[in-house]
């Protein structure tokens, strides 16, 4: 493809993919602002946004853009930061770890985070001047630090990184479920259960700030690297023969995946099988180069996690879903075509 | 001197895999490496190429220690075909053979014409270029291999190490991946296990034994019959073969 076409011919590809896929974003963020108990047409959507942003004075109803303004809007763009960021994880994990199945949880992050929240809830560490969020957020580093301690820092290869972070996990899951199950307040396990579950409930600009910077970063760190990322394509000692720094590449991404997850986790809990699916619906889409990869994988997961957000509140009338039981719904039939194919590659 | 190993000893544990290796490749030569299974071949070209670090001993190119040399320096003339490089994802043969370019290349620069001319280069000389769009894991065994070998091509190497790189290949490709590699201008090291095929195309051989050198010089000079017994273990009559002037062995029943 490079060859064929000149450089401003790519430039102006670009440009079009990025204009629609930015464009496809905002407006599923704009259907999603206009699902709820009280709907709103999505051109009143964005009017509230342009009027906000000083484009326009038209005037609105007040009850309409203080639900878009306070509410939906900001837990639509969590949403879709938060799909990006998973997605971005997953494609980079499933890469360095050469493992298909790989995902963003499977360094122990999403155990070591629920085992932070229910430390700070059931058992009351930091007496209240910690959040569940901050104890989360420490808990999926102590679990991070853990699996690269158990896989021999940077030296220990896919598989042994791999089964440490089987290791976490059972450790931290099993923390977290003997402390919910010895716990005597039931509501207090059962809301650790819920968030654990993940939900976009409760999501404002302040955590938009948070995820956008991190997610935004991330991914800008993660595209430099996108070169150093096909070059582990045939293994580790392979992209150290072509050159790579593999000990310093392995920290810096693993580092970034687990700053982004860790962040996503402890705001809206464990999203599953977004990390895992998306990426692989993005290779069979551009391939596996990942210059191309990672910002579809960025693209596609911002996408399919507002849908899921929308179907979480859209599918039960009165009732708001779990996100991550949607995730999973959708999740788990493609899981078992990875699987079946690869089977038959094999 | 191109490549050169003193007392290069490397250990797994408390096994010594290399015990006290010393040679030299000459520029522009095609060295074979012969022994039998776990004689430590492996291992030695893996230090050769600075994938693993010597517990004593050193291995200088032009003769610097590799110690000192970064490892994209390293990359940029020292080109590696591993035996066994596989992978799940589904790239194109000319994607995987740009990825010899990477060495060449800094984190933001752009594909130049110089990438461009090496690759189709590299592809042109392994005989992959009908295939350049093809997908990995479409490729037959044979054909992954000289993929590999198009990428440590493009890498523009002055010495190429290769690890078995015949293993999978049919009798022609065999023929003609040795031929394409003693072709080259560059030094080669080769880790070899027909002993014909190594007497017929390379300059110089080492022979290798639970990870000392037991004997090394010309294919005419090592390769007798009472080596074959005492390393191999197998009954042979070495003669000159009338077609290309080298050492032929026939294998006794």
């Amino acid at each position: 493809m490079s060859q064929t076409r000149s450089p401003i011919q790519q430039v102006a590809v670009l440009s079009v993919l990025l204009l629609v896929s930015l464009a496809a974003i905002a407006f599923v963020v704009g259907v999603s602002v206009g699902i709820g108990d009280l709907p709103i047409p999505l051109s009143t959507t964005y009017v509230a946004i342009t009027n906000r942003l000083g484009w326009t004075a038209i005037e609105l109803n007040r009850i309409h853009e203080t639900v878009i303004w306070d509410y939906r809007l900001s837990r639509a763009l969590v949403a879709a930061f938060c799909g990006a960021g998973l997605a971005l994880s997953g494609a980079i994990m499933q890469s360095l770890l050469r493992n298909p199945l790989a995902e963003p949880y499977v360094l122990g992050i999403s155990a070591g985070a629920s085992s932070g929240a229910v430390a700070i809830v059931i058992l009351g560490l930091g007496s209240g001047a910690v959040s569940l969020s901050a104890g989360a957020f420490a808990g999926a580093f102590a679990a991070f630090f853990f699996v690269a301690l158990l896989s021999n820092g940077t030296r220990g290869g896919a598989d042994r990184t791999i089964l440490a972070g089987v290791a976490a996990s059972q450790l931290f899951n099993a923390a977290t479920s003997y402390v919910v199950t010895t716990s005597g307040n039931a509501q207090q396990a059962r809301d650790v259960m819920f968030w654990l579950l993940g939900s976009f409930g409760g999501v404002r600009w302040p955590e938009f700030m948070l995820v956008s910077v991190v997610v935004g970063i991330c991914l800008i760190v993660c595209l430099a690297y996108a070169r150093v990322l096909d070059a582990f394509a045939f293994g580790d000692e392979a992209a150290a023969s072509l050159g790579v720094n593999v000990g310093w590449a392995r920290i810096i991404l693993f580092a970034l995946t687990a700053m982004m997850t860790a962040t996503i986790v402890s705001m809206v809990g464990t999203i599953g099988f977004v990390g895992l699916v998306v990426p692989h619906a993005a290779r069979f889409v551009v391939g596996p180069l990942h210059i191309r990869l990672l910002p579809a994988c960025a693209i596609v997961g911002a996408i399919f996690m507002v849908l899921a957000d929308i179907a979480s509140r859209a599918l039960i009338p009165q009732q708001v879903l779990p996100i991550g039981v949607v995730t999973a719904l959708v999740g788990v039939p493609f899981f078992a075509v990875i699987l079946y194919r690869f089977q038959r590659v094999s | 001197m191109s490549i050169r190993t003193d007392n290069l000893t490397w250990k797994i544990g408390r096994k010594t895999i290399l015990d006290d290796v010393s040679f030299e490749a000459k520029p522009g030569q095609m060295l074979g490496l012969l022994g039998p299974n776990g004689s430590g071949k492996t291992s030695l070209l893996r230090l050769l190429a600075g994938l693993k670090k010597p517990h004593s001993g050193s291995v200088t190119l032009e003769g610097w220690d590799i110690k000192s040399i970064g490892r994209r320096a390293m990359a940029q003339r020292v080109a590696f075909v591993e035996q066994h490089a596989a992978t799940n994802s589904n790239l194109k043969v000319i994607d995987v053979v740009k990825l010899g370019r990477f060495p060449h290349r800094s984190m933001f620069s752009g594909w130049s014409k110089a990438d461009d001319d090496a690759v189709s280069e590299a592809l042109d000389r392994a005989g992959m270029s009908e295939k350049r769009d093809d997908r990995w894991q479409s490729l037959s065994g044979g054909e992954k291999q000289r993929a590999h070998i198009a990428r440590a091509l493009a890498q523009s190497p002055k010495e190429l190490i290769l690890d078995e790189p015949t293993n999978h290949l049919d009798i022609q490709h065999q023929i003609s991946l040795m031929r394409l590699v003693s072709s080259l201008p560059v030094t080669s090291i080769i880790a070899l296990h027909d002993l014909n095929h190594a007497a017929m195309f390379c300059d110089r051989l080492i022979v290798m034994q639970r990870g000392k050198i037991v004997a090394s010089g010309a294919p005419e000079e090592i390769l007798t019959q009472d080596l074959l017994r005492d390393v191999f273990s197998v009954d042979a009559r070495v003669e000159t073969s009338p077609h290309h002037a080298r050492p032929h062995i026939h294998y006794l029943r």
